[in-house]
């Protein structure tokens, strides 16, 4: 038999805050994290904004030593992992650490890193360069630096779909607790892709935004960059309530697809798909949702395709649903975003107030939905959406319930 | 292998291991001061960018000592002194 899945413990490092509280706190208030990049020299760089993590300080969080062997996206999923444990009140038992899985999601790796050790190569023509590019840059770091610090011994990996990275891991975590695979899964996402070599890759694609993310309005400019990480705790409903633990919300539904179509044009059909494949997964009707948290990139090319995917799996249920998109605030994540925005979707429902969409001016008359510009709404809702769509045409649909 | 030789070798493993100098003679064993494998490569890169120097893989495993180090960065100075071939 299938279990239900509960979330108990969310962390986030976002440009919105260090923890979920200052997450939540911005998200109400429609604060955008967008802002001067500063990690790094972007005098080069057409576009000068991202959403970089707001008052990150490792040495906060990690010994220097430790710090040597850890890339700041790894840093993230770590911090994010640590906030949801406490959260969660878990008291950790070595049968309990051999049944849990880890699940992460990362788009580029350790970017920085890897720029790191490059620029040494051909720029300052060394020779060699530092042992510890490989462990602080591979994808999976997040995930390991996890297990290894809290010596959880079950399934543990990492998947990379782009945009979609982390809704895919949150959905195969989700799937495992499901079917009795483990008893427990902290899964999630992590991502700095503040790296010269990777900003310029997306200079070149010409999708970012030279001044904020404003999805859904018509003089939307594109995406903005963001970073951070975030961890949700998924554990058998029946063992959060037999241990007393708080509830965030459920976990119902996950849905995938792919688009078979273009790298980056967007498909209307795909996330569609995906939609419907996370109603039915939950066996919900269309109209049982009241709240979508939009992918809502803000590209030119993303938001009315996903519009139009909303209307195509929703059907006349879209004109009613709330949709709204929180890279307006926390920026596009990446490997992370579906994390964050799990969280913020969770935290909707648990709280009765759905996030804006923050920067908006005038809808796009192709993008009419109920968009929540721009300040946040009292709303009951029970059932939730959270999208993700990849490039690559690689999409997966979260399906969340209130706790009530 | 000369004083300031030494005093280098021990400031590239303080500086990798975060300890401070003066815990570090040149008879410290790399295991009595906490140095796993990760750290033993990292602090051989270390070295063969202060001495600019290149450390064959197979040199590597016999160094696990300050004073093996200090030994083999010797050797590889000395050679590549009379023929430049150890010169990364």
């Amino acid at each position: 038999m299938e279990r239900r899945v509960v979330i108990t413990g969310v962390g986030v490092v976002s440009a919105l805050g260090k923890n979920a509280r200052e997450f939540w706190e911005a998200l109400v208030k429609g604060e955008s994290g967008i802002g001067p990049i500063r990690q790094l020299d972007v005098s080069s760089l057409k576009f000068k904004n991202g959403a970089e993590a707001r008052n990150w300080a490792p040495e906060e969080h990690f010994e220097a030593k430790q710090l040597d062997f850890v890339d700041r996206f790894a840093q993230f999923a770590v911090v994010a992992a640590r906030e949801a444990v406490r959260d969660s009140g878990i008291e950790w038992t070595q049968k309990l650490r051999e049944q849990t899985g880890i699940v992460t999601g990362s788009c580029v790796g350790g970017k920085s890193t890897e720029d790191t050790g490059y620029q040494e190569l051909y720029l300052n023509k060394r020779q060699r360069i530092s042992p510890l590019t490989i462990m602080r840059s591979m994808g999976n770091a997040g995930a390991s630096h996890i297990s290894i610090e809290m010596g959880i011994t079950g399934p543990a990996f990492t998947l990379s779909t782009a945009c979609s990275s982390a809704n895919h891991a949150i959905g195969q975590a989700f799937r495992m607790v499901r079917s009795g695979d483990v008893e427990m899964a902290l899964a999630g996402g992590s991502e700095a892709p503040f790296s010269m070599g990777n900003l310029k890759a997306w200079e070149a694609m010409r999708v970012v935004a030279p001044d904020t993310c404003r999805p859904f309005s018509v003089d939307r400019l594109g995406m903005m960059l963001g970073e951070g990480g975030a961890i949700l705790v998924l554990e058998p409903r029946e063992a959060a309530i037999a241990r007393g633990a708080r509830i965030y919300g459920e976990l119902v539904g996950f849905g995938m697809s792919s688009d078979a179509h273009h790298l980056t044009q967007a498909s209307v059909e795909g996330p569609a798909r995906a939609m419907a494949a996370a109603l039915q997964d939950a066996d919900l009707e269309a109209e049982q949702i009241g709240y979508i948290n939009a992918h809502g990139t803000a590209t030119q090319v993303n938001d009315p395709a996903e519009v139009a995917a909303i209307r195509m799996s929703l059907g006349r249920h879209a004109e009613r649903v709330a949709v709204s998109s929180t890279k307006s605030m926390h920026g596009h994540a990446l490997g992370a975003a579906g994390a964050i925005e799990a969280i913020a979707t969770v935290l909707a429902l648990k709280n009765c107030t759905l996030p804006p969409t923050a920067n908006f001016t005038r809808i796009d008359p192709r993008c009419d939905l109920d968009v929540i510009p721009n300040t946040a709404r009292h709303a009951e809702v029970e059932y939730a959406l959270s999208n993700s769509f990849a490039f690559g045409g690689l999409n997966a649909v979260l399906a969340f319930r209130a706790p009530r | 292998m000369t004083d300031e030789m030494v005093g280098r070798v021990i400031s590239c493993v303080a500086k990798c291991q975060k300890l401070p100098p003066e815990n570090i003679t040149i008879d410290s064993k790399f295991e009595d001061l906490g140095i796993d494998s990760l750290d033993g490569v990292n602090i051989l890169y270390a070295l063969e960018t202060e001495f600019n120097v290149s450390i064959p893989d197979d040199g590597v495993l016999g160094i696990k000592s300050v004073k093996e180090a200090v030994d083999a960065l010797d050797k590889l100075i000395t050679a590549g002194g009379a023929n430049g071939a150890a010169r990364a």
